[in-house]
């Protein structure tokens, strides 16, 4: 009910529960901010061993309950995002009696909490949760009820996606998630048929993938002979390369500075990186903006020009011989200072340090010779990296971002000037600041999707390729694969509620199961005979041996 | 022998500690609370005051070992190392960092690690002993020499392989068991058979080849020669007279392991998905997560230490020329 919907907003405000987003949250629901300080107060003030707050008798003035079914969040502004937070687990309801219900005194001391044993609304329970060994989803008797879609996107019917249109969900019965924590046993578990999907480690990609002269992809003969079928598609995320804009090198907002970093942005071919060391799983990154979030511009008007040629075969990386100009124009001709004639040697900020990161490493190194540019590996472990880049000590650095939602200002707030993250503690690891992105950044992320929204955004992607803050580096894309017996599975990287719409054929999947792991026996046998027939020599020996006379063995 | 023991344990708290602030050394080198913080709360949106919040509901606002600020023995007492230290020595392993209670998870995944663990070491152990026996058997034969042959291959093979090599052949290809996994009461045993087959197979060539050295020297012995003087058959020479007392090493370095058996097998059970104390370590290390890794430590130290004792109380029992005092 809405007082379940009340309370957990409430909730996040609750000092002994860390609420992620408490901070960004206060700057829109109205009163959020001080709650969290009542709250506070609150909990000091209860008796020793006593950590129950009812939260109903503290009023939060943007969260009201208007009846049994409905609430009401007031907000400071305009905030349209928030749709899309309240679609995740942070907004779920959580009723006032689950609450008094783990407080009570000696569960938490049995680790009985609401995190192990959680209370929800969805169309499955969580029956049995032990997260090392085996979690297992039973049909809620008491869902609401939802019904399967009617509509999708174009092909959707075509490929079955819509078979089910109207029936209620959900499919599944059951649905077991077990632990497996290396992908070795976990893909040949898959190919045993024990696991309905999988992706694709590295080491099995051409055990399931053949890769076309043209670079298209398909699964192998293996692969298809068990009716093993394969989905694609592009992360609602980036894995890019900053430079950071208060280093007195790469950094700045000068035209040398942009210049230089524009050079090294053609020098650092990552679509030779994508080829190399993904398989060719990712597509190379025009922006900050990946496929899948509005904003996103396909084909050539979305090309960075900065970096590319547009040609009538696609858009191609510029010469090395722009980018080796631009470098000159910057004041390092060939690499070296133009003023010192020192050479030019950067720094790059890396955790990956293991021995499989030194291809990459090497990769990277290449990228800037080809400009002349020594390039100076700092590996350093993940704390040390992060109390670098909190103190803006690194010069270049490699990250990336996971969508949070599907609004392209989950990405660009990552450039946004107050997200600072040495002056702010914020997103911004680059610590970008440019007056017009932010301006238009704050007009943006209150807009609805429409053609006004999308040429702001342009507008500051332009400006983005022009100061080259990041080399945009890749959306990685993803590959799973699927059994014949599950239907209804379609890429969506940012649901975590898509068992409901999954369906099975659990009668074909036993009988493949069956089919495809029975026992081989007979190496046993072989090997048994083996065993005998090293054993059955040694003990004629043994016998020999105990019956022979005394003389002959002094002999 | 009372005195002995309470001299043992007296010495053992000395260590205990020393073990102790070498892990908290060692963790706090590479770990700072912040960096813990952090990793728990997340990597995205942590706010500065999230973290101070984080470290001082956990006790990791404090100095690490020495609190000028404080007055007396306080300097010593208001610190991490003091207060995360001083309950591990009535067994209270406190909270992790998630906050769940120590104690409690390693009662639950101790078990997982027994049911391996005391398969491998009986099975192995009589595979081991057997192997080492017939190679002490045919000395100086071709099935001596075969089997010391047998021994360096299969010590000279890496543990990765073993198991690697194990899953594919029997769970893969043969199909014989299941490549992985782990299940409660008897339906567990289907799942342990592979990492059993494959830790005995781990540690044939080590522990054979340790104990036909063991069988050799006591067959060259004196009171061997005269058992066979005497007209004994070679069978009873062997179990009678030579495995008993080679059996002095063998008992001893076995009671030694026996208390770290509940430790878990780090690798076997990260490779199987068995929910062990081994694999408890490993996240744990992971999600830098101090209390549980202190825990494991020290819980690991004593283990260790209580082995030792139990060695010294072994070999009076296995040779009674040996007394404590």
């Amino acid at each position: 009910v809405a007082e379940d919907y009340v309370y957990q907003i409430k909730r996040l405000a609750h000092p002994h529960l860390h609420s992620p987003i408490l901070g960004l949250m206060s700057d829109y629901i109205v009163g959020l901010g001080d709650y969290a300080k009542t709250l506070q107060a609150a909990a000091e003030s209860l008796p020793e061993g006593d950590t129950y707050l009812d939260l109903r008798d503290y009023p939060l003035e943007g969260a009201r309950v208007l009846d049994r079914y409905t609430y009401r969040i007031t907000l400071h502004g305009k905030y349209p995002q928030l749709l899309y937070w309240l679609a995740m687990p942070f907004f779920g309801p959580v009723p006032w009696e689950v609450d008094r219900f783990y407080s009570q005194p000696g569960l938490k001391q049995r680790n009985i909490t609401l995190d192990w044993y959680p209370v929800g609304t969805g169309p499955y329970m969580l029956t049995v949760n032990d997260p090392n060994r085996r979690m297992v989803l039973v049909r809620n008797p008491n869902f609401h009820g939802e019904t399967y879609p009617t509509e999708g996107a174009p092909d959707d019917r075509e490929q079955g996606l819509l078979d089910d249109a109207g029936k209620p969900l959900p499919f599944i019965d059951e649905a077991i998630f077990s632990l497996e924590k290396e992908d070795i046993p976990y893909w040949n578990k898959f190919l045993q048929g024990y696991y309905d999907t999988s992706g694709i480690s590295s080491d099995s990609f051409d055990q399931a993938i053949s890769v076309g002269a043209g670079g298209e992809v398909s699964l192998t003969e293996a692969m298809r002979k068990q009716g093993i079928g394969l989905q694609t598609a592009v992360a609602t995320s980036i894995s890019y390369t900053g430079f950071n804009m208060l280093d007195p090198v790469v950094g700045g907002y000068t035209e040398q500075a942009q210049k230089l970093r524009q050079a090294i942005a053609i020098a650092v071919d990552f679509e030779e990186y994508i080829s190399i060391f993904l398989n060719g799983r990712g597509i190379a990154a025009q922006s900050p903006i990946p496929p899948g979030i509005s904003g996103f511009v396909e084909g050539d008007a979305g090309v960075d020009t900065e970096v590319y040629d547009l040609t009538p075969e696609g858009p191609r990386r510029k010469p090395i011989e722009v980018a080796r100009r631009l470098l000159a124009e910057a004041g390092y001709p060939e690499g070296r200072d133009i003023r010192t004639g020192k050479p030019l040697v950067l720094y790059f900020d890396t955790t990956a340090t293991g021995p499989d990161d030194k291809a990459r490493l090497d990769w990277m190194h290449k990228q800037f010779a080809k400009l002349d540019i020594q390039l100076v590996i700092r590996g350093t472990d993940y704390n040390r990296f992060q109390d670098k880049m909190l103190k803006g000590a690194a010069q270049i650095y490699q990250w990336g971002w996971n969508a949070d939602y599907p609004d392209p200002e989950n990405f660009l707030f990552l450039l946004y000037g107050p997200n600072g993250k040495a002056e702010h503690g914020g997103e911004n690891a680059s610590n970008y600041r440019n007056a017009e992105f932010d301006r238009l950044f704050e007009r943006m992320k209150t807009m609805e999707n429409g053609p006004g929204r999308q040429a702001i955004i342009d507008r500051m992607v332009t400006i983005l390729h022009r100061d080259a803050p990041w080399l945009w580096g890749y959306h990685p894309k993803q590959f799973s694969l699927i059994h014949s017996w599950y239907r209804n599975y379609t890429p969506n990287l940012m649901a975590n509620n898509a068992l409901k719409y999954r369906r099975i054929d659990p009668a074909r999947r036993a009988a493949l199961q069956a089919e495809w792991n029975r026992p081989v026996l007979w190496p046993v046998i072989v090997f048994v005979v083996l065993i005998l027939m090293v054993v059955l020599p040694a003990f004629i020996g043994y016998r020999r041996r105990e019956r022979r006379p005394a003389r002959q063995s002094e002999r | 022998m009372f005195a002995y023991l309470v001299r043992r344990l007296a010495y053992a708290i000395p260590i205990l500690i020393g073990v102790n602030l070498l892990t908290f050394y060692l963790f706090f080198v590479v770990n700072s609370p912040d960096d813990m913080a952090r990793l728990h709360l997340g990597v995205k949106r942590v706010t500065p005051e999230a973290i101070e919040k984080w470290k001082t509901e956990r006790g990791y606002d404090k100095p690490l070992l020495y609190n000028a600020d404080a007055n007396a023995a306080g300097r010593l007492t208001d610190t991490i190392f003091y207060e995360k230290s001083l309950r591990l020595f009535a067994f209270d392993f406190g909270r992790s960092d998630d906050d769940r209670d120590i104690g409690r998870d390693i009662s639950q995944r101790m078990w997982p690690s027994l049911a391996i663990a005391i398969p491998v070491l009986l099975v192995g152990l009589l595979i081991e002993i057997t192997f080492a026996l017939v190679m002490a058997f045919f000395r100086g034969s071709y099935v001596d020499v075969s089997g010391v042959i047998l021994c360096v291959i299969l010590m000279s093979v890496s543990a990765m392989f073993y198991i690697i090599g194990g899953q594919f052949l029997l769970g893969k290809l043969l199909r014989l068991m299941p490549i992985s996994g782990y299940d409660t009461g008897l339906n567990a045993i289907k799942f342990l058979v592979l990492p059993v087959i494959i830790g005995v197979a781990g540690g044939i060539g080590t522990g054979s080849r340790l104990y036909r050295s063991f069988f050799l020297e006591e067959a060259g012995k004196d009171f061997v020669r005269t058992a066979r003087a005497k007209g004994l058959h070679e069978a009873r020479v062997l179990f009678r007279h030579v495995l008993r007392n080679a059996l002095v090493p063998i008992v001893t370095g076995v009671v030694a392991v026996l208390p770290l058996l509940f430790m878990g097998s780090l690798l076997l059970e990260s490779f199987f998905a068995i929910p062990g104390l081994g694999s408890y370590t490993i996240d744990a290390i992971n999600r830098q997560d101090f209390a549980i890794v202190r825990a494991m430590v020290f819980l690991g130290s004593v283990l260790y230490i209580i082995g030792l004792i139990l060695v010294d109380l072994a070999y009076t029992v296995v040779d009674p020329r040996v007394r404590l005092s």
